[in-house]
């Protein structure tokens, strides 16, 4: 399936589409109720760009339907639930059927190969076991693959080295934060990474950047690759990369079917063009999801990789639609931050960004950690340092920033996703 | 001939000098010297201790970022003018001075006066050349 010309692979899409469309239609009434306002029956999809007759969902959809409004099965073929935390409002929850639970653990199983693991890796669990889908979802491609899962979960860092140090797994899952918080917390307990038996880390569930790849691989010896995946679609495993390149991660088209759109307008836009991804699950039972707009911005990449798979790639998520901060009418995606920062020698990626409005101004203001690496008992230092990281944050975003030192640790660590931005203005 | 001084980031917080004397007592580390150098966000508190080495343990694992720097300590009469010697003899071998501070020793004949140079060795060899009295670890602790 993952090598599969492509247009084999395409009609295999359509057909799944058109089968999907139409039991949505039969069977869940707010998609129903959505298509007859746009005048859209199930029979008009005919080729794979018909697909952008169909209404987009967003996460307000979810809201309103909470808790079950948009399962397309009866409750008792519901084997799981998991449910986003609710952070901005009411939870969302998905629903999975025994057998979305297997496409799951194979999509899964199908990123963990993709990221070079094999049956004979022990791997290192440390994505939120819960109503978070990462724990969960990646134990079940774990087993799938045959592998060895350790599912520590996230949180008490301390025990999670003592067991890397004692069982020796070879491939570890989590939030790039949280994998920055272990080789803190390596450091702190003196334990060298080249010490662990740790090859590659497959890492996801919140945007990084190409630099703090760098510092991953770097500080935990190993190679870094990034997976996606969101609960609204199915959880982790929707796309990974592979090991022959770090410009994208393939995404299983067989069962998730992506799109670029222009967030303004909402138009698909033509392919290699960055904008905000799109996906429609194609095979999915309990929670089917027609066009859901996911805020992530990416692009797709349809040349063919050098490892053989055909599927499509999509770009690293740059950013979100929602993170994306208008600060004195400039764009700034936290990400473009972190890259400044990790870009500087000594500077830790532990970085918050408050923005305020004095008057009608926006402020920006990044705190920066002073680690040994760049303290100085001379004022002067600091104060170029301070001046150097308002710079290249000025020339790269062309928004003027405060730089603000502060004590080691004193940013909150990440257990799960980080928080990076404090916004304080109300409008 | 040079003294060892641990310096420590202090964001502008109430009670951080505090909790950084706490800590040196309960381990029983004796101050001989200190300075606060300070901007509108931070400052930095350096420090001339007896116990370097534990005290930069300590206020480590209490989660302080310290730094170790090496110093000169000159000892001059507690007379007028004694300082301005000093700082004339410096600059005359076109020195600049990073930044400093003095204290005056028990007996009160005495004073301390802390220095860290652009240039330390040419810095030492010129106060020594002019016969200024620069004192060691040991003897700023006996002091």
């Amino acid at each position: 399936m993952e090598t599969l010309p492509r247009v084999g692979l395409e009609s295999i899409q359509l057909r799944r589409l058109q089968h999907l469309v139409t039991r949505v239609y039969k069977k869940v009434e707010p998609y129903r109720r959505k298509m007859e306002a746009v005048g859209v029956r199930p029979e008009d999809i005919k080729s794979l760009a018909d697909l952008a007759k169909l209404p987009f969902t967003i996460k307000d959809d979810l809201r309103d339907n909470y808790p079950f409004g948009l399962f397309a099965v009866p409750l008792e073929e519901v084997v799981r639930v998991h449910a986003s935390s609710g952070t901005t409002g009411k939870p969302t929850v998905v629903g999975y059927t025994a057998k979305d639970i297997e496409t799951w653990a194979g999509v899964m199983a199908r990123a963990l190969c993709c990221a070079g693991a094999t049956k004979g890796d022990m791997i290192h669990n440390a994505y939120g076991y819960g109503l978070f889908t990462g724990g969960l979802g990646a134990h079940y491609g774990i087993e799938k693959l045959g592998a060895t899962a350790i599912p520590v979960s996230g949180g008490n860092s301390k025990r999670q080295i003592n067991i890397m140090k004692d069982f020796g797994p070879t491939v570890l899952l989590s939030t790039p934060s949280y994998a920055l918080n272990l080789a803190d917390a390596m450091d702190s307990m003196k334990i060298d990474p080249k010490s662990l038996s740790l090859r590659v880390g497959i890492f996801g569930a919140e945007p990084w950047s190409e630099s703090m790849r760098e510092e991953v691989e770097r500080k935990l010896n190993l190679k870094a690759t990034d997976i996606y995946g969101l609960s609204e679609v199915m959880g982790p495993g929707v796309a990974q990369e592979c090991l022959m390149t770090d410009r994208g991660m393939h995404i299983c088209e067989d069962h998730f079917l992506p799109e670029i759109i222009d967030p303004d307008t909402g138009a698909v836009l033509p392919p290699g063009e960055k904008g905000e991804l799109v996906f429609t699950t194609l095979t999915k039972e309990a929670f089917p999801i027609i066009r859901y707009r996911t805020k992530d911005i990416s692009r797709l990449i349809y040349e063919p990789c050098e490892c053989g798979r055909t599927l499509v790639r999509m770009e690293k998520v740059t950013g979100r639609t929602d993170d994306m901060l208008i600060i004195r009418g400039v764009n700034v995606f936290p990400s473009q931050v972190e890259h400044v920062l990790v870009g500087i020698e000594g500077v830790e990626p532990h970085y918050l960004i408050v923005v305020e409005r004095e008057g009608n101004l926006d402020t920006m203001q990044v705190q920066v950690e002073v680690s040994e690496g760049i303290f100085s008992d001379e004022i002067r230092v600091l104060e170029n340092l301070s001046k150097h990281i308002q710079k290249e944050i000025k020339d790269l975003l062309g928004v003027t920033c405060k730089v603000k030192l502060v004590e080691p640790k004193t940013i909150q660590r990440s257990e799960g996703k980080a928080q990076r931005v404090i916004d304080k203005r109300k409008i | 001939m040079l003294v060892e001084q641990i310096a420590v980031f202090l964001e502008n917080k109430s009670g951080r000098l505090a909790e950084i004397t706490a800590i040196l007592a309960e381990n029983s580390i004796n101050i001989r010297a200190l300075s606060v150098a300070d901007t509108a966000d931070f400052g930095i508190l350096r420090l001339i201790v007896d116990k370097v080495e534990m005290a930069k343990s300590v206020l480590r694992e209490n989660g302080f970022t310290v730094g170790k720097t090496l110093v000169v300590a000159v000892e001059v009469e507690d007379k007028t003018g004694g300082l301005a010697r000093v700082l004339k003899c410096i600059k005359d071998a076109g020195i600049n001075v990073e930044y400093m501070y003095a204290f005056v020793n028990k007996t009160g004949e005495n004073a301390v006066l802390i220095f860290r140079f652009e240039k330390m060795d040419e810095a030492i060899a010129t106060l020594q050349k002019e016969g200024f009295t620069i004192l060691s670890r040991e003897q700023i602790c006996s002091l």
